[in-house]
């Protein structure tokens, strides 16, 4: 059987063909169809010839294999120090093992390329940052990703994921009618604590288009609302696309790189449509990473810069507490010790450390750092779509250890972490180890008890 | 023999070496393309540069970085051994003696005691290497024989150099075993992984670019904290 009825070459873009993997519940018969996954050796050493330049075949060629990278991942230190999860050995294994063959590689080799693309690396780039020769794994493991698809080797999950950015334009099945409904929900039912409260959509030439991940309309719709009632005290003229406000991208944890591009080119159609001044994202790492500083690429955009300023949400929140359009009530400040959980992919990957530590110096007295941080921290343990993957959910849970490890050094009893991913790992850190003293949390929820809140915006009391 | 090696197989050597490593360095520019690594050289300016420049110079630096001082040992090892294979060829008295007949110019060579230290410091960064290479698992498990074979390479044309410049027992062949390896690593440096010796500076200028102009430069500034 060269392909399978599920578990196949072609790229989900219809609903049906999402409904129909989507039933196959865990993936059981998607997985059992990839043992017999012909390997189209023909097209992936095409597909190697074509993209595998310069940079990464001189990265793979001068690996000096000196092992400096081990300790840097996080992986490696939480399995023991196992040698076959040193990067160096992890890239040269599947993608350098590749090229060596030219191709000619079997369906077990590509299986266990999919492990160890998935469920052995997040694309964290914290090995290149620790290599002496500058050879950033996390790169090539994101490319490798993307060799995998094209041949259908990819974790059910991540093979929906990126077919959900297909279909409904989201990673999730939000439609544009289920998405502006709840903008109006939410903005009817914090009417009577915030008077005046609007989510504008799709109104042209605000200041600001914000743009989210689909999980808070789907799951914490509560959090869309956070977003509102901050930039509605913050006095921001502001507004919501109807399409294109999907900010994450599972295609790019999946390596679909056309999808990727799909996403990107929705979200750039609504700044041409509304023409904001500026874009700010949510609370999430990947989504970030996917429109601000891969996206411009993928839309193909030669300056590599969006269309207009893209800035994640700390950037925004460290800008309003900054110039004061918000304040924060000195009494209400944390009074436990707090620590900061940056993302990978706004950190390392983008330099906003100091926007975090901006934030976490106005709302909390006992701000303790993790002992590696900033572009140096480690991955939560879930990122890269680690979290999301059920087969590989006994691996994850492994190397969630370094960083509960790293928070309880710190003593601190709440991890702030304006990141989905990070958000997840963290919670499924405290399940699975059985944590019981330490929360934590996303920001938007946080400051808003924490505001001083100008009267004008406050209810009348009277009424 | 010796005269054969020190005469057409030093010229020829070098000129594989000087000819393979600049094509590498050629090849390796020509083949960067801003679509496929995602980097927007054209559009990098003087933060491109200056991201390059900090990431080479960084790493230059004894425990100039958090890798170097997380791995003391490897990086006092790693810079004894550089010592002694990169700084003393290049301003070794005996070298540049060398140097002024074929080319009727030279470096200014290095007193002979501090081309003797630098020779003990290259032998001894070597073995450091290489014991770490034997005893650390994770080291071992990565090495194949090119990293063995390359590793005792150096450590041979280190080794015999001394034992030639000490006139020890058996000159003759010490200095010909020390030119016959010398050469080896130079013949060899284009096509293995010794040409780290100018990819390296390309790797991590174009690493460096990567952050500088895609990867946050727009708002840490060009010098990534390596």
């Amino acid at each position: 059987m060269p392909e399978g009825v599920l578990c196949n070459r072609k790229p989900i873009t219809t609903e049906e063909d999402l409904k129909r993997l989507l039933a196959d519940k865990g993936g059981r018969q998607y997985y059992e169809e990839m043992e017999h996954l012909e390997v189209d050796q023909a097209a992936l050493w095409d597909a190697l010839q074509k993209t595998c330049k310069s940079r990464t075949k001189t990265w793979l060629e001068i690996c000096a294999h000196c092992g400096l990278c081990a300790d840097s991942c996080f992986l490696y230190l939480a399995n023991n120090r196992d040698p076959k999860q040193v990067p160096s050995y992890k890239i040269q294994s599947t993608l350098g093992e590749m090229l060596r063959r030219k191709g000619k590689v079997d369906t077990k080799f590509m299986i266990d390329a999919m492990e160890t693309a998935w469920a052995k690396c997040t694309c964290c780039n914290r090995c290149g940052t620790y290599c002496p020769h500058g050879i950033d794994m996390g790169v090539m493991f994101s490319y490798l990703r993307g060799i995998l698809y094209a041949q259908g080797f990819v974790p059910w999950e991540l093979k929906i994921g990126a077919g959900m950015h297909r279909v409904y334009g989201a990673q999730m099945d939000v439609t544009t009618e289920d998405w502006v409904d709840t903008c109006e929900w939410m903005a009817d039912e914090n009417q009577d604590e915030w008077p005046g409260l609007e989510i504008p959509v799709d109104k042209e030439d605000c200041d600001i288009m914000y743009i989210l991940n689909a999980r808070e309309p789907k799951h914490y719709p509560e959090d869309v609302a956070a977003a509102a009632i901050l930039f509605h005290v913050a006095g921001e003229s502001w507004t919501v696309p109807s399409v294109g406000w999907e900010n994450t991208s599972l295609a790019m944890f999946a390596g679909d790189w056309e999808a990727c591009k799909m996403n990107i080119e929705r979200i750039y159609g609504a700044v041409e449509r509304l023409r904001p001044k500026l874009v700010v994202g949510t609370e999430c790492g990947h989504a970030h990473r996917a429109t601000v500083v891969e996206g411009p690429y993928w839309a193909g955009r030669p300056d590599g810069k969006p269309p207009v300023p893209f800035i994640h949400y700390v950037e925004w929140l460290s800008g309003a507490l900054r110039s004061g359009k918000l304040k924060i009530d000195p009494a209400k400040k944390l009074k436990i010790p707090c620590t900061i959980q940056d993302s990978c992919n706004y950190v390392r990957n983008h330099g906003l450390g100091e926007h975090t530590r901006y934030i976490m110096s106005q709302i909390a007295e006992d701000v303790r750092e993790m002992s590696c941080n900033r572009e140096h921290n480690f991955c939560c343990g879930g990122g890269g779509g680690f979290n999301g993957i059920g087969k590989f959910r006994a691996q994850r849970d492994k190397g969630l250890y370094m960083k509960l490890q790293q928070i309880r050094e710190t003593g601190a009893k709440l991890v702030i972490s304006p990141c989905h991913n990070c958000w997840d790992a963290l919670r499924d850190t405290m399940e699975v180890y059985g944590v019981k003293d330490i929360k934590w949390t996303f920001l938007k929820p946080l400051i808003i008890p924490m505001l001083i809140v100008p009267d004008h915006l406050k209810p009348k009391e009277d009424e | 023999m010796y005269s054969f090696l020190i005469g057409p197989m030093l010229w020829l050597s070098l000129l594989i070496f000087v000819g393979g490593l600049t094509w590498r360095a050629v090849q390796y520019v020509k083949g960067l393309d801003w679509r496929l690594e995602r980097v927007a050289y054209a559009y990098g300016g003087k933060n491109g540069w200056k991201g390059a420049l900090w990431s080479v110079f960084k790493w230059l630096i004894p425990f100039g970085t958090h890798s170097w001082r997380q791995q003391g040992f490897t990086a006092v090892a790693f810079f004894l051994f550089h010592l002694g294979v990169v700084i003393a060829p290049l301003f070794l008295a005996g070298h540049m003696v060398i140097m002024r007949e074929m080319l009727g110019f030279s470096f200014p060579a290095l007193p002979v005691w501090a081309g003797d230290v630098l020779a003990v410091c290259g032998i001894a960064g070597g073995l450091m290497l290489l014991v770490r290479r034997i005893v650390l698992e994770q080291v071992r498990f990565l090495s194949n024989w090119q990293d063995w074979s390359l590793l005792a390479l150096c450590l041979l044309v280190l080794v015999s150099g001394v034992m030639a410049r000490f006139q020890a027992e058996g000159y003759m062949n010490w200095l010909v075993m020390h030119v016959f390896c010398g050469e080896l690593i130079l013949i060899l440096a284009p096509f293995t992984k010794l040409s780290h010796i100018v990819l390296f500076f390309m790797s991590r200028g174009q690493l460096g670019m990567d952050f500088a102009i895609k990867r946050g430069g727009a708002t840490r500034g060009p010098a990534f904290p390596w």
